[in-house]
């Protein structure tokens, strides 16, 4: 077991990454629709903000959880908090 | 490490078993592909749609009750948890098909063809839930691991309160929205096989009683990844072939686009078109009578009857052809019984020929992003304002709603590890993307084959497809020549959004084989929802209400024979209540989303991550956000106002529509949580310890 105050680390970069990916999933998930409008420009057929709503933000979302998978994974490993491989 | 929370099983054991999995998956993948193949080969030889259609139901049927009984147990972990072996991917696929409601499969292409850009809330909304269940819940409740949220929130609150309103919640949330599947599957079954539609819900409920019933989680889960299979295979078959057809791709996602041009420059063309305008004034001069005879329906009735039986008379005395007065005798039995009736059904008719004296059917341009403008009058500056914000809302409300529904969080239960927990988050996303990619281009592409090859046809040569679905249902799909020129304009088309991913198979040209195929596929994802919920809900009853709370001596066996006898008392009681077709079941649907939001989100959340959260704050957030979301629903929401006789004029707040009340009740219930909790005492050293445990995988 790692001791307290690298657990202490562990959990401060944690909550660090989380605030960094929750600030782009608000960004992408609700902060780009508020400007649809003038996002308009035309992006492979569609028109950009359509092309957000529909595919987009959700790709961005699916990053987002990747990332933050494996990001954590590592933070496990640099720590010693990974666990046995089931 | 305490006993219960880690991997079931050695390294060696689990390597094995997911090897065993993957071939397992492979063939079933391929049994179903070489059951389609074989099936449109018996079409092709005659055999009858009614057999193709209830063959596919009772074979898959079959399938999923095979899993559910060689999956039987009595085992606690594994009956609540499928014994936390089940790898990433799995669980991914799991989630998947326990999250794709029959409102995602049938609900969510209708939707966006129906309302263009303003559905994609439902898009951006349910999967950006994930990546709060990612961030915020899935791994800490997988390192917590037990068996229910409600033993997160009562082992982290302590006391009885928190985990009694949880456990209320949970049933709340949950039976609603199973009321709403067990509809969608009495309806799929009724159409599949033609028989009544009561008889069709408990042919469904036998589907989802042999998955659950025998194996609980562990049946359920391997059900729903072979439900997955099925539901996504049918929903992409069609929406591949309809793509191949229109544009020789076949990749749907990527391409229309380009297919989204061309219906936008259709509805240029179609706003002024001069037919086109005909048809909608023929529809405002008749929403013009209604709105005069509902002025005084009861004299407007008994004109209506006194010119009836007056031209019955006169065909009479004139000696006209039988046919004739027999069509005149209809019309006169035709009539509202009372004035009651007359303003009911008048009403209806209005608020359609209002519909339907609006440019396009009623439907904003596809492509065109909230409603009003945002550079013109004052009253269109505020309607552009007004649609924005219930857009965003909406988004709000069913992304934290996703994220606090209980039947796809217990699933992160079920992983071994805690990073298998958030790798299976990403598989999730993975595989409910899928869906959620293609439903807006299956939308576009039907649009387009409407605007394009079904409008300007003339009425003698309509495509087969509209024929066979208005037939089966008029108030689905029907059309009428209001203008009596003999070619259909779009206004005279009405399109139920339901119809759009039934009918895709029969709009590409596929064989019927196809068609069965999709609403096979509607079936599972109802079923696999079904599964998901009940367990959720019998869970809630037998081991946080019995065991926790009324019994903690109870044996294992007791206990899960006691889930079992809940879970089947439930799915009579959720089957009874659908049999009644309760009115606006999406709104109830989408009711859930909130009410789940508003009372489970804040206190999961902070149970975690704020050490300071504590009993009284927990207990008085989750009843004031639970409590102002179904008061604001209950104010303002037409079906819950006249079910609770509220009379007082609707006022909405902000503007925000009922079904985003959610908006308010989550910042009401983070803000009382943490006031009240600093305003009382801190939480016991144990109830900090649950926090400071979970934020550690070892």
């Amino acid at each position: 077991m790692a001791p307290a105050a690298d657990r202490l680390t562990y959990w401060r970069r944690c909550r660090q990454l989380t605030a960094v990916l929750t600030v782009l999933w608000f960004a992408a998930g609700l902060g780009v629709h508020f400007f649809a409008r003038d996002l308009n420009f035309v992006f492979f057929g569609w028109p950009f903000s359509f092309w957000m709503a529909s595919q987009g933000s959700l790709l961005v979302f699916a990053l987002l959880i990747v990332v933050y998978a494996w990001c954590m994974e590592r933070l496990d490993l640099a720590h010693g908090l990974a666990e046995d491989e089931p | 490490m305490k006993l219960g929370t880690g991997p079931a099983q050695p390294a060696s054991e689990q390597s094995l078993f997911r090897r065993e999995l993957n071939r397992v998956t492979a063939w079933f993948v391929l049994g179903v592909l070489g059951f389609i193949f074989l099936l449109a080969g018996l079409e092709h030889l005659g055999l009858p749609r009614q057999w193709i259609g209830l063959i596919f139901l009772l074979s898959t049927i079959a399938l999923y009750a095979t899993i559910g009984i060689l999956s039987r147990t009595t085992d606690e972990a594994e009956y609540y948890v499928a014994g936390r072996r089940v790898p990433a991917l799995y669980n991914g696929m799991a989630t998947g098909a326990d999250w794709m409601s029959a409102a995602s499969f049938i609900g969510v292409a209708g939707t966006l063809y129906l309302t263009g850009y303003s559905g994609l809330a439902f898009i951006v909304g349910w999967t950006g839930g994930y990546c709060l269940v990612a961030l915020f819940l899935a791994p800490y409740l997988r390192r917590f691991g037990q068996f229910t949220i409600s033993d997160f929130l009562g082992e982290r609150y302590g006391g009885r309160l928190p985990r009694l309103i949880a456990i209320g919640s949970v049933i709340f949330c949950s039976f609603t929205y199973v009321v709403a599947q067990i509809y969608g599957v009495g309806i799929v079954t009724a159409r599949l096989t033609g028989v009544a539609f009561e008889l069709g819900i408990f042919l469904g409920l036998g589907g989802i009683l042999v998955c659950s019933f025998l194996g609980g989680m562990r049946a359920v889960t391997w059900t729903q990844v072979a439900q997955y299979i099925v539901l996504m295979i049918a929903y992409l078959v069609p929406v591949v072939w309809l793509s191949v057809k229109q544009t020789g791709v076949p990749l749907p996602q990527a391409v229309y686009g380009y297919q989204l041009q061309k219906v936008t420059a259709k509805e240029q063309e179609l706003l002024v078109d001069p037919k086109e305008i005909e048809v909608r004034y023929a529809y405002a001069v008749q929403a013009e009578l209604l709105r005069q005879k509902l002025e005084n329906p009861a004299q407007a009735l008994k004109d209506d009857r006194r010119s009836a039986e007056s031209r019955i008379a006169t065909l009479k005395a004139s000696g006209a052809p039988v046919a004739e007065v027999l069509a005149a005798e209809r019309a006169l039995s035709g009539l509202p019984r009372d004035a009651k009736a007359a303003q009911r059904q008048w009403t209806a008719a209005l608020a359609q020929a209002e519909t339907k004296s609006l440019p396009l059917n009623g439907m904003p341009p596809h492509g065109q992003q909230f409603a009003g403008n945002p550079d013109g009058t004052l009253a269109e500056q505020a309607e552009f304002d007004l649609s924005r914000r219930n857009f965003l809302a909406l988004v709000f409300c069913l992304m934290v709603g996703t994220a606090a529904l209980p039947h796809i969080l217990i699933r992160y239960y079920t992983v071994p590890t805690v990073r298998e927990a958030r790798r299976s988050v990403a598989w999730s996303m993975l595989f409910i993307l899928l869906l959620y990619l293609t439903a807006p281009a299956l939308a576009v592409l039907v649009k387009y084959e409407v605007l394009t090859q079904v409008v300007g046809t003339s009425f003698s040569q309509l495509p087969e497809w509209l024929a066979a679905w208005s037939r089966v249902d008029p108030s689905l799909l029907s059309v009428t020549d209001m203008n009596l020129d003999g070619v259909l304009q779009l206004n005279e088309l009405t399109l139920g959004g339901d119809v759009i991913v039934l009918a895709a198979p029969a709009i590409a040209g596929l064989p019927y084989v196809i068609s069965a195929l999709v609403a096979a596929g509607a079936l599972a994802a109802a079923l696999s929802t079904a599964d998901g919920l009940l367990l959720t809900i019998s869970s809630a009853f037998s081991h946080d209400l019995y065991y926790k709370m009324i019994d903690p001596n109870a044996s294992t066996a007791r206990r899960v024979t006691i889930s079992k006898m809940v879970l089947m008392v439930v799915a009579l009681a959720a089957a009874y209540v659908a049999a009644q077709r309760p009115a606006d079941i999406l709104f109830l649907v989408s009711a859930a989303f909130s009410f789940a939001a508003a009372a489970f989100f804040p206190a999961l959340v902070l149970g975690i991550f704020w050490k300071r959260a504590n009993r009284l704050g927990a207990s008085l957030g989750m009843l004031a956000g639970l409590g102002i979301t179904i008061y604001y629903m209950a104010m303002t929401q037409p079906w819950m106002r006249g079910a609770l006789g509220i009379t007082a004029p609707v006022q909405l707040w902000w503007g925000i529509q009922p079904i985003s009340a959610g908006v308010f009740g989550v910042p009401l219930g983070f803000a009382v949580m943490v006031v009240v909790s600093l305003l009382s005492r801190p939480p016991s050293e144990s109830e900090q310890a649950v926090s400071e445990r979970v934020r550690y995988p070892t």
